[in-house]
């Protein structure tokens, strides 16, 4: 047969045009979102550096990313969620759950007898505090899963039950340092590294960065997290499971928890059920900051660290510039913002 | 005599009180371009999705190869080398071409990187990616990670063609490649159609657009209120007649239909 009738069409063309250069770098961002917040972490860091030199003490950095250990670990459980376009509001009743259960299997206490088998090894509280969590965090995949609700919803009421189960259970009663074995506190301990000190707690933090972000770039367990965010009736079509990668992050994530749950407890030195309230706004924060879009399929996980440690830095260098705590939460505030801004910027990317 | 590649019979699929498949009977023989049309409403896309996977019919008997098929997801189709490139192109955006590519079925690394870590060989992926889209005239080779929401709609087209071409499939379902196209996007996924023809595939076309059907479909098969009213050629019918067809002015005896397969040319 002779060639079709039709004229030759150069698909080719279409596929290498030139761009400006406020394309490519938008083009860039597109495909590396965690950029912008690492050229506003530096920023930050000039600024403050600039207008305190204290800011730069090494003492100030290895506190600051100590501060930024329990967000920054709670941050990839939010992170790997998020990408999935969900979101979760229970991540901090989960961790606090898993601490404390943790913290009274190791401890013998009268207060909790609900605990008949407690005075455990530390190892073995520490991985059922761990299990404790993950269960907590499958129990939100089963729901949204199952009964298809919106994990919003899903995690609002986790978020109740866990706060209310960690009450009802524990007693809220919080657990001292001095009562607690030594293996409980392992993350808190610190070592120097040169000037700078870090403690366990962070090296393990950096740690689940690194893994997360090689899972996610580098098995198709991650390119399918993705997919599910950006298009769930395409990801399906193309024969993905939806329903099992959507379970699995939330599972996941609830490890991710439990694992911070044995990170606080080193951090604050004690097991209390009033750490934060604030957290999971607090990782929502650090994820949006770091580049992660809400609507899901786009982002890193290491955007999450920096977008925590920014949220820390503009923190510390207020407070040493003496402002008042008010005008710090203002100013996270319109941080958050002006990263969403940004975000839906770069999202436009389009020819 | 020739058996159809894919085969359908008494196919009926309800949704609540609608019934979209009313006992239709389908037939693609080996090689050739077999275009589905139809009112909106008469059931070209159920059908289709029927041999997808993304439906399963409530009755009526599928065969793909002369194996009698049940599929339940469109993954079980894919295995049985039926592919499917959906209206909606069902690809990730803001992924890169080559992980759309081998989306829901990627290729690991040899040994145990890939075995025990199951890391992904996304060198391998790329160069084959690129190959894939150059069997399509289609050259991409600089640009294989670009994601592809920055492509346009006839790249994007491209890129969910060549998935479907990519993996030894013998059957692509095309579901309305042109609806969102400008003539001179169509002329090329119209292009592509021919190339897969070419190449032995059999290719499943539904369409609204009359002229690009009998441009380039061997046999036309006409769907009408949920089962096939008749399967006519480009040759022994006229567009008028189609239209007819389609709405029910026009009956066509069976002696005057093309139930069998026709010459392929090659």
């Amino acid at each position: 047969m002779s060639a079709p009738a039709t004229p030759e069409y150069d698909l080719d063309e279409e596929f290498t045009t030139k761009r400006s250069t406020v394309q490519r770098i938008q083009m860039t961002l597109h495909r590396y979102p965690w950029l912008s917040s690492l050229v506003v972490l530096v920023a930050v860091i000039i600024v403050f550096g600039l207008v305190n030199e204290r800011f730069l003490l090494p003492n100030t950095i290895s506190l600051m990313i100590q501060q930024t250990v329990i967000v920054g670990t709670l941050a990839i459980a939010q992170t790997l969620i998020i990408l999935t376009a969900g979101i979760d509001l229970s991540i901090g009743a989960i961790m606090i759950f898993g601490q404390m259960l943790m913290a009274n299997f190791a401890v013998y206490t009268t207060a909790s007898n609900v605990l008949p088998i407690a005075g455990q090894n530390p190892i073995i509280a520490i991985i059922l505090g761990i299990m404790a969590a993950t269960a907590a965090g499958a129990v939100n995949g089963f729901l949204i899963v199952r009964f298809n609700l919106p994990p919003f919803i899903v995690t609002l009421g986790t978020w109740s039950v866990f706060m209310g189960l960690t009450l009802i259970l524990f007693k809220a009663r919080t657990i001292q340092g001095p009562e607690m074995p030594e293996t409980m506190k392992f993350m808190g301990e610190s070592f120097p590294v040169g000037p700078f000190n870090f403690s366990f707690g962070v090296v393990t933090m950096f740690v689940l960065y690194l893994l997360f972000a090689w899972i996610l770039k580098n098995t198709a367990w991650g390119t399918h997290v993705y997919a599910v965010g950006d298009d769930p009736v395409a990801a399906q079509l193309t024969g993905i499971n939806t329903k099992r990668v959507l379970f699995s992050v939330y599972l996941v994530a609830g490890v991710v928890m439990g694992i911070a749950a044995w990170i606080t407890i080193g951090r604050v030195g004690s097991a209390s059920p009033n750490v934060d309230p604030m957290l999971n706004l607090q990782t929502i924060t650090a994820v949006v900051i770091g580049g992660t879009s809400l609507f899901g399929g786009r982002g890193a996980v290491i955007g999450s660290l920096i977008g925590a440690m920014i949220v820390n830095a503009v923190e510390m260098g207020l407070s040493l510039a003496g402002v008042d705590q008010a005008y710090r939460t203002t100013a996270i505030g319109l941080l958050v913002i002006l990263a969403v801004g940004v975000d839906q910027w770069i999202r436009k990317v389009k020819q | 005599m020739t058996e159809p590649i894919v085969k359908g019979r008494n196919l009926v699929k309800r949704f609540g009180s609608v019934t979209g498949l009313n006992h239709a009977d389908f037939d693609l023989y080996p090689g050739e371009v077999l275009a589905v049309i139809g009112d909106n409403g008469a059931g070209k896309s159920t059908l289709i999705k029927c041999f997808a996977g993304a439906h399963t019919p409530d009755e009526g008997q599928m065969w793909v190869e002369g194996k009698e098929v049940a599929f339940k997801s469109t993954h079980e189709a894919r295995e049985h080398g039926v592919e499917t490139v959906f209206q909606t192109l069902a690809v990730a955006p803001a992924l890169d071409i080559s992980a759309n590519l081998y989306l829901g079925r990627e290729l690991r690394k040899p040994g145990i990187l890939g075995k025990v870590f199951r890391t992904l060989d996304k060198k391998r992926m790329r160069k084959e990616s690129g190959e894939h889209l150059q069997d399509l005239g289609i050259m991409t080779v600089q640009n294989i990670t670009q994601s592809v929401e920055t492509l346009s709609g006839g790249q994007r087209q491209a890129v969910s063609v060549a998935r479907a071409a990519a993996f030894g499939s013998q059957v692509i379902i095309l579901d309305e490649p042109t609806a969102a196209l400008g003539v001179r996007e169509s002329a090329k996924v119209l292009n592509l159609i021919q190339d897969l023809r070419k190449r032995g595939i059999s290719v499943i076309l539904i369409s609204h657009n009359m002229p690009q059907v009998f441009e380039v479909a061997d046999r036309i098969h006409v769907q009408r209120l949920g089962h096939r009213a008749a399967v006519i050629t480009p040759k022994t019918h006229s567009m008028n007649d189609a239209v007819a067809i389609m709405t029910g002015a026009l009956q066509v005896p069976e002696s005057e239909q093309t139930l069998g397969p026709v010459n392929v040319p090659v």
